[in-house]
């Protein structure tokens, strides 16, 4: 018997969603499994980090690698991975631009964990703090350490592939399982390094099945607020709609079902920074020309930040706001 | 460090109608004017994506001036309100990233107003000054050792 190629996959900072995506492929799993000698997924079977360590480096053929880079195990892994696999897909939005974890590049590392352990919805009276490492009887044991900064997978380690999507879409994940088996087999070639698989290369507004026209807005609106035309652009009915710089590949899931989009697939091709395009975009749809109505407008976007980098705060030009990274005054 | 004095580093997009031309005129003029910023023309601030001003930042400077036509003299009818309603709304955003409001600034300025660019670059350098460094990191690297996590035991 000739042996199988080996697929793993791995999550660090993320939700899981990522994984439950794959599982919604249903039978197409089968596919991986008969093509594939699945050596390492933590959520789908037991191995521990050693085994990984073991294998030759290059070994692996397809990693697909979820989640940010949220703390040193997550590095870690992330390297390991690296080193012992031929192709390491950047898997979901997390990995490849942070998504909701890398919102936390807001804060101070000190106020999220403060946060997580010591506000009023946290029951800690003594004020107990997790220890990054701890003298046990029976020798030293360690937790990971937080990384200052969340990290995109591609800020840490050569990615190969990038496939967007919070989660990715499970055609989408079907389609590329599809082209590696095929590629396997001998049939198809893979396409360029650092290429966006599983997605589309236009913007969401491209799929979306809502009539536009020329774009000019007196307010911006929440969505529960106004009752909406379900056959019109979304942004020119004053919903901030993020789908001008959002990158096709879901066929417009949100708009079609009276969502805005709010950008989980990620910068479409050529966006460099996905916030500073939808800033753009929305800035130039507004109608007015004098300064305080222009501020007036604008206060109907009421979070600026999670309106235009929800999932690419990370990956962004920026990559983390000021109290992230700047050291405290003395 | 603290008896030297910081030089702010300023990125500052001009039109080619009427702030460069004003730039143009300060410089014929023999008007002094600060040499902290780095005057790059675009043909109408209209064409001043957002982008140009995050790279400006992620990329070192402390501080991003835009320019362009008074509201009604824009070369490309209303593209100046355009780059306005940018302006505004990017400061909203940078502010929220933790970017102090006063290092990104807006000014118009015609052909004729040398005198006008020169002060309000001055005057500029000076506000940037008094803000300090920005000193936006290109790497995130750990800053020290992040010593956050103690056990206040029972």
């Amino acid at each position: 018997m000739t042996a199988k190629p080996k697929f793993a996959m791995y999550w660090a900072a993320s939700c899981g969603g990522c994984e439950i995506a794959v599982l919604n492929t249903h039978e197409k799993i089968l596919d991986l499994d008969a093509n594939f000698d699945v050596v390492f997924w933590p959520v789908a079977m037991d191995a521990k980090y050693k085994d990984v360590e073991a294998m030759e480096d290059g070994s692996i053929l397809l990693t697909l690698f979820n989640g940010g880079i949220r703390n040193d195990e997550n590095e870690h892994m992330a390297k390991l991975l690296r080193q012992k696999s031929k192709i390491l897909v950047a898997f979901g939005s997390c990995a490849t631009e942070g998504c909701i974890p890398g919102l936390a590049n807001l804060s101070d590392v000190r106020e999220i964990i403060s946060t997580a352990f010591n506000t009023i919805t946290t029951d800690n009276p003594n004020g107990i703090y997790p220890m990054t490492s701890y003298d046990m009887p029976e020798g030293e044991i360690h937790i990971p350490t937080l990384l200052p900064v969340l990290k995109t997978l591609d800020q840490v380690v050569d990615v190969d592939y990038f496939m967007p999507g919070c989660p990715p879409e499970s055609q989408q994940i079907a389609a590329v399982i599809d082209l590696v088996i095929q590629v396997v087999h001998g049939k198809a070639e893979l396409p360029p390094k650092g290429t966006v698989i599983g997605a589309g290369n236009s913007t969401v507004c491209d799929e979306c099945k809502r009539t536009r026209n020329v774009k000019v807005i007196k307010s911006f609106e929440r969505i529960w607020n106004i009752a909406q035309d379900p056959a019109l652009c979304l942004l020119e009915q004053g919903i901030p709609c993020n789908g001008p710089a959002t990158r096709s590949g879901c066929n417009a899931r949100c708009p079609t079902a009276g969502a805005q989009c709010i950008g989980c697939y990620g910068p479409a091709e050529g966006v460099v920074d996905y916030g500073a395009r939808l800033i753009s975009a929305f800035a130039s749809v507004i109608d007015a020309k004098e300064p305080e109505e222009i501020d007036r407008i604008l206060d109907g976007l009421v979070d600026p930040i999670g309106q235009f980098y929800r999932f690419s705060l990370a990956g962004s030009l920026l990559k983390a706001a000021v109290p992230a990274w700047k050291k405290e005054k003395a | 460090m603290s008896n030297e004095k910081f030089e702010p580093v300023i990125i500052g997009f001009t039109c080619n109608w009427c702030s460069y031309r004003a730039a143009d005129m300060a410089g014929t003029a023999r008007m002094k004017y600060a040499p902290n910023v780095r005057l790059i023309r675009l043909m109408c601030s209209g064409r001043l994506d957002p982008t140009f001003v995050m790279k400006a930042f992620a990329n070192g400077a402390d501080g991003v001036l835009i320019t362009g036509c008074h509201p009604g003299d824009c070369h490309y009818v209303e593209q100046n309100y355009k780059a306005l309603r940018r302006f505004l709304l990017l400061r909203r955003v940078l502010t929220q990233m933790g970017i102090e409001a006063g290092r990104l600034k807006l000014f118009w300025a015609s052909a004729a107003e040398g005198a006008i660019f020169a002060a309000e670059i001055n005057k500029f350098v000076e506000e940037v000054r008094a803000l300090g460094p920005l000193t936006w990191p290109t790497e995130f690297q750990p800053i020290a050792s992040i010593p956050i996590m103690q056990e206040v035991t029972a």
